[in-house]
């Protein structure tokens, strides 16, 4: 049996082992994710944030884990109690199977498939079913106008994403993430497609329905949202979901358009650190313009939002994709 | 083919809602998100204040009005010891005059800065809430160093004010607004050019100046839509007449104008708080007549007469002759009023409340009517609604 072994079990325990090394390491994330919007935000409203759990309040985001996982999990009576249970599953499954085409740094990555970015993208449109399905299922009235507002906005604002990123597909030549870094050797390509980066970085905060386009969750009009009816675990997966979205939506914007793992200039104190760092410190980057910008802005109304989507930033990056292309073709800028 | 009857979605509105402010609740009537029609159900604070003051003697039935608007104490307590005042006949001295007039501008600026805190916060702008929160902590110390009580102060009575304003807070009460003016140009920083502010707000709710007045609006929700009707110009009470002020008034009663009007009335309450501590005179705080006003405690040691006059004071009260007044102030949310009607006993025989927020919450259907739900968000939170006024 040395083929099952070696052509199966071994393989198997390699890849489980690769991904326990990739979601561990980002739960953990997500975790001080919660603690440093929380840290954030402090401080822009002159205050202190968590600082009584812990040394610097360091546990607190453990303690809310605990604490949500040990409350009871209330289900709604008039709630479809399966469809109920699974909205919040299918929410962080895909938040985190997106992650297995990430590159870290050079090679590191779980599945280095041609198609990465149609595969991001793929998972990333899914995620409005988990959405749908607890706006429907809770069978309350606030909860269904959130998952309407949700689906709505995600589905608006995917496809000026996707017409964002096919510029720079155009540049790079290639669907694989990694190549797409290594085309941003020599420039990042928020310098020349400088207005796709916008349009890019804000149109992830509302596909992770993160303020100023946190409309489905409107604490003021719906009180929370799709999730409203939602306690203990399943509502801690929902949350986890949307910051492992965030941080996802991070990696994203860095990959296209920041360089992924490379160091700003290729010159020596920079790339002795490693790329992994370099990965990490320009996630957490994008992630503070993230938490700056909820501390910073009021909401958006529904339809306003709406009309950003659809007569602003879709003939906007509509209108980019044919810039851009015409560019490589006229001056026969192809990439190599 | 069966016709089908397409029905507006219900939508229950609070009362545990976050921007119910307090305990409103709104039967709302949407078509998709579009409100068809907004239906107030109030009373669920109802505790009968009205009927316990006619239990109650003049100087006991005081401190509910704290309890009414609980935002804006001490104008309400002017306006009750204003009432009882001009039916004993009496006048408080100089000197409750200015601090009167000194803590009802400071309670403009502590029920201003909620609203505006509680509209950003309803609009998603959670920062200028906790900025203008620790302003509105400064000023409820200032509450507590005179009255011993942060909110429910029960300082301002009939005769005068409850005790002498303490030494040294002139001094803090100016350094505080030296600075606030700063805390202000922050918080329009975050918000007044905002465009997403003003997409939210600019057009939204709009009243125009006549529905205003068929409503019975007032304050800075009537001075939105260009009328400049302001009691403390209009029938001038305390020291209103000596105070150089402006009255800012709005062009077209949408939300932003209400906002913008708060804004600007906070920055001339500080010119009102500056000029009373500028000319606040020395002298008594409260009325000399022992029948009305309590002793001092020194007399009492030593006068059987103060003595008396004390324990009568606190037991049966002051008898006030027959008579009615209608006393009305212009308290941070508009109109404030009392129709008192004493039979000349130690108690009123009917105190009627005129609350602002009461005539102003009849105004959210017409002003939500065809705005999307978080515009209705928006109209409650600028209308200022407390709940503690309404339902009484």
């Amino acid at each position: 049996m040395v083929g099952f072994w070696d052509g199966y079990v071994w393989p198997g325990v390699v890849i489980l082992a690769q991904i326990l090394l990739i979601v561990v390491p980002l739960l953990v994330a997500v975790a001080y994710l919660t603690y440093a919007e929380r840290k954030v935000i402090g401080a822009i409203h002159l205050r202190k944030g968590p600082n009584v759990v812990g040394p610097l309040g360091l546990l607190q985001p453990i303690a809310d884990g605990l604490k949500l996982l040990v409350k009871e999990t209330i289900l709604p009576a008039r709630a479809n109690i399966g469809v109920f249970v699974l909205a919040p599953i299918i929410t962080f499954t895909l938040s985190f199977i997106a992650w297995a085409v990430i590159p870290f740094d050079e090679g590191w990555v779980l599945a280095d498939i041609n198609v990465g970015v149609l595969y991001l993208f793929a998972v990333s449109s899914l995620g409005v079913y988990g959405v749908l399905m607890a706006g429907w299922a809770s069978n309350s009235r606030y909860a269904f106008l959130g998952a309407l507002r949700s689906a709505a906005q995600m589905v608006s604002y995917e496809v000026s994403i996707g017409f964002v990123i096919v510029t720079v597909l155009i540049c790079a030549g290639s669907l694989n993430l990694s190549e797409i870094v290594m085309a941003q050797k020599d420039l990042w390509f928020f310098i020349p497609l400088f207005p796709m980066f916008v349009i890019f970085l804000i149109s992830a905060l509302a596909e992770t329905n993160r303020s100023p386009f946190d409309l489905p969750e409107d604490e003021s009009a719906l009180v929370a949202g799709y999730f409203v009816e939602y306690s203990s675990m399943l509502f801690a997966l929902f949350y986890l979901g949307e910051y492992a979205a965030m941080i996802l939506m991070s990696g994203m914007t860095v990959i296209l358009f920041l360089g992924g793992w490379l160091p700003p200039f290729d010159i020596a104190p920079f790339t002795w650190v490693p790329g992994i760092i370099w990965f990490g410190l320009k996630i957490a980057l994008v992630l503070f313009v993230f938490l700056w910008a909820r501390a910073t802005f009021p909401r958006y109304r529904y339809d306003q939002l709406m009309r950003l989507g659809w007569k602003v930033f879709l003939p906007f990056s509509l209108f980019w994709v044919a810039v851009t292309a015409g560019a490589v073709v006229a001056f026969d800028w192809y990439p190599s | 083919m069966a016709e089908t009857e397409i029905q507006n979605f219900t939508f229950n509105f609070g009362p545990q809602h976050p921007a119910a402010h307090g305990v409103l609740r709104l039967v709302v009537e949407m078509d998709g998100e579009i409100v068809e029609r907004a239906d107030p159900h109030i009373g669920l604070l109802h505790r009968g204040t009205e009927k316990l003051i006619e239990h109650k003697t003049y100087l006991q039935a005081l401190p509910y009005f704290d309890r009414l608007d609980y935002v804006s104490m001490m104008a309400q307590e002017h306006c009750f010891s204003l009432a009882v005042e001009k039916l004993l006949g009496i006048e408080a001295p100089e000197r409750a005059k200015y601090i009167r007039v000194l803590f009802d501008e400071i309670t403009r600026v502590l029920n201003h800065c909620l609203q505006i805190a509680a509209n950003g916060l309803d609009v998603g702008a959670m920062t200028p809430f906790l900025w203008l929160f620790e302003q509105r902590e400064i000023l409820m110390e200032f509450y507590e160093r005179v009255s011993g009580a942060r909110l429910h102060a029960a300082y301002v009575r009939p005769g005068g004010v409850h005790q002498d304003i303490p030494a040294g807070i002139e001094d803090d009460i100016i350094e505080w607004a030296d600075g606030f003016p700063k805390v202000l140009d922050d918080v329009e920083g975050l918000l007044t050019e905002n465009r997403i502010w003003k997409q939210r707000n600019v057009d939204i709710g709009v009243i125009t100046t006549e529905q205003a007045l068929d409503w019975g609006f007032s304050g800075p929700v009537l001075r939105s839509t260009g009328a400049a009707w302001d009691l403390r110009k209009a029938e001038p009470y305390a020291v209103y007449d000596r105070m150089d002020f402006d009255i800012p008034v709005g062009k077209n009663g949408d939300c932003y104008d209400r906002y913008l009007v708060r804004l600007e009335e906070m920055r001339q309450s500080l010119r009102i708080i500056r000029q009373c501590i500028e000319e606040m005179p020395e002298g008594p705080v409260m009325v000399e007549d022992n029948k009305i006003a309590p002793p001092r405690r020194g007399d009492m040691k030593r006068s059987m007469e103060a003595l008396i006059h004390h324990f009568k004071l606190y037991t049966e009260g002051y008898h006030v002759p027959a008579g009615e007044t209608y006393t009305a102030v212009e308290a941070p949310k508009g109109e404030f009023g009392v129709y008192v009607v004493a039979d000349g006993s130690n108690r009123p025989y009917r105190c009627k409340i005129r609350a602002p927020g009461f005539a102003h919450l009849q105004g959210i259907d017409f002003m939500a009517k065809g705005h999307q739900l978080a515009d209705l968000v928006a109209c409650i939170a600028t209308l200022d609604v407390v709940f503690g006024e309404i339902d009484r």
